[in-house]
């Protein structure tokens, strides 16, 4: 028995790293899957190995009407819509100095609009039968990264973005529950695009492996099973929660 | 049965009621071999009577550095190894705020609560070690977040086994012996320890009201609600988690 039966889900971001090992473990237990990413093609690639249970759409998070086809294509596939997982993100390196307005605002129009709109479509639908939205924070949005400013800034957002909705929902008496995963350092295709982007990836992996005790490196898969635990009733408890998952970079 | 917790052993402590009772069960289920310890015997053999053949029940006082020598040399004594540690003893007084609170009050929660998680944790390192790693799960709870009045003893004793819980991680991480460590934070629960504490008032409809309102949901989890997060912490799925706190509370910190 699937833990994540009869549950349909859109998941941002779908095609890579987080969202693309998300897909594939609900898609395990037993939900019907979405893939909504920029990158169609890779989209397309994710659902076609995941099989009948997921399909594909091409989706700009910081654009509406985007967003509203993506909605209107999950309910045509699926009859119904349950679940939200805003994983679509982006990663700039820089500091309040190095920092363009450019970067800035990119990054919070598709980590923080981005997560915003899709939100407010989920609670818009789902306030009447209910469901789970999971936002893909980061541990950057609880303690700050120097040369991750506006990216740090974008993630604090989103925590916060998270609890009001929560409260919101819940205030109503509506059965939807919003939470936030908080991953450490993951190994994705954004790590590794932004490993090859330092002056001395060597030297930036191994001080990131320093900062996480536990002494190994987190898989998107690691992500993935705090998201299918939120998206079932087995957190039917939880809401406005952050959920840690960082091989211990936090606890000190 | 999915196989979540296959050929783990799990030792859990105050498994006679509430979380501890409702994590033996579901650790069980998900296919771990169960050891069931309270002080309170009766009740700890009816958990571990419903376990069937998945475990043993075995009399142990937290607070007690012999008895959780003793209890470790049966659990393997009987299963030959140490996967996963849940500890749920845990005790709330009366008379607990910073006035009313006595030395008696104050050592009793905090031997409880602080110092049998402590010696738990102790107790685990040198056989979950020999396994080539393992999960600790401390219940803290959301008054390791947050204060409240009448609970004074109790929110030191829970923000220690928060910070109980990350030095133990971290000590973990550093030695490279594969033990995570992590607390839940659950809010208010319909368990034995809340229905005792109801009991002890005139209105007890109108504080479970208002208990039930200070949690966005509107109503309290059961004992159900924290063994899901226990197993999930206990299982592989949480292999990159430790350190950290997991907060099941129906809202109750989110606002
Ligand atoms: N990898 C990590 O170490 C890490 C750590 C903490 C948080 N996160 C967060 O987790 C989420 C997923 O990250 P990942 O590591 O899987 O990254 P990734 O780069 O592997 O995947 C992100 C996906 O989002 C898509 N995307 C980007 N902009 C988009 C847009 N405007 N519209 C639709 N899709 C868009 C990309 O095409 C890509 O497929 C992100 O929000 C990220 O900030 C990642
Ligand atoms: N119920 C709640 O609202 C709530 C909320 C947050 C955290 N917690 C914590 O969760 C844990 C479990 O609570 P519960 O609600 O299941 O309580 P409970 O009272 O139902 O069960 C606690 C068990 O611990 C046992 N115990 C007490 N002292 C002991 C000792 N010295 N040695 C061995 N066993 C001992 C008791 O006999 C009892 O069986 C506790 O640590 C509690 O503080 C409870």
């Amino acid at each position: 028995m699937g833990r994540c039966n009869d549950r349909i889900a859109l998941v941002t971001g779908g095609a890579s790293g987080i969202g693309a090992a998300a897909a594939r473990l609900l898609a395990a237990q037993g939900a019907r899957v979405m893939i909504a990413d920029r990158d169609a093609e890779k989209g397309v690639k994710v659902a076609r190995e995941i099989g009948a249970a997921a399909q594909s759409v091409r989706l700009d998070v910081a654009d509406a009407a985007s967003w509203e086809a993506a909605v209107a294509a999950t309910l045509e596939a699926f009859g119904g819509w349950t679940v939200l997982v805003n994983s679509a993100g982006i990663l700039r390196h820089g500091s309040i100095e190095s920092e363009s307005l450019e970067d800035w605002r990119q990054i919070m129009e598709i980590n923080v609009k981005g997560t915003w709109r899709g939100c407010k479509l989920a609670v818009a639908h789902m306030k009447e039968a209910g469901g789970s939205i999971v936002n893909l924070s980061s541990i950057a949005g609880i303690e700050a990264g120097s040369d991750l400013c506006a990216y740090s800034v974008s993630k604090g957002a989103v925590r916060l973005l998270t609890k009001s909705i929560a409260l919101y929902c819940a205030d109503r008496g509506w059965q939807v529950r919003c939470n936030s995963v908080h991953p450490g350092i993951i190994e994705t295709p954004m790590l590794h695009t932004y490993f090859a982007e330092q002056p001395d990836p060597e030297a930036e992996r191994a001080a990131w492996d320093q900062v996480m005790p536990l002494g190994i490196r987190g898989e998107p898969e690691d992500i993935g099973h705090m998201i299918v635990y939120l998206a079932s009733d087995e957190s039917r408890l939880v809401t406005g929660a952050e959920m840690v998952v960082d091989g211990g970079a936090m606890a000190r | 049965m999915s196989g979540r917790l296959k050929n783990k052993v799990a030792l859990v402590t105050g498994g006679a009621s509430g979380f501890g009772r409702a994590s033996a069960i579901r650790l069980a289920e998900e296919g771990a071999l169960v050891c069931v310890t309270d002080v309170n015997e009766a009740e700890g053999e009816a958990t571990a009577a419903m376990l069937g053949n998945r475990g043993f029940f075995h009399r142990m006082d937290v607070t007690s550095d012999g008895d959780w020598t003793d209890t470790m040399r049966a659990v393997l004594g009987r299963y030959a190894k140490l996967d996963v540690l849940v500890n749920s003893a845990g005790v709330a007084a009366a008379q607990d705020n910073i006035e009313e609170c006595d030395d008696a009050v104050w050592d009793f929660v905090m031997d409880v609560n602080l110092t049998g998680t402590y010696l738990g944790c102790r107790h685990a390192i040198a056989p979950m070690r020999r396994a080539g790693g393992g999960s600790i799960v401390n219940l803290a709870s959301v008054l390791a977040l947050k204060g409240e009045g009448g609970a004074l003893a109790y929110c030191a004793s829970k923000g220690g086994v928060r910070l109980l819980t990350k030095a133990v991680a971290v000590h973990c991480g550093h030695d490279k012996n594969g033990i995570r460590c992590n607390a839940i934070c659950p809010g208010y629960m319909l368990t034995a320890m809340l229905y005792d504490f109801l009991d002890t008032l005139n209105d007890r409809e109108g504080e479970h009201a208002r208990l039930a309102s200070m949690h966005a949901l509107g109503r309290l989890g059961d004992a159900d609600d924290v063994a899901q997060m226990v197993l999930f912490l206990a299982s592989d799925e949480s292999r990159f988690v430790t350190g950290t706190e997991m907060v099941v509370d129906g809202g109750f910190t989110a606002g």
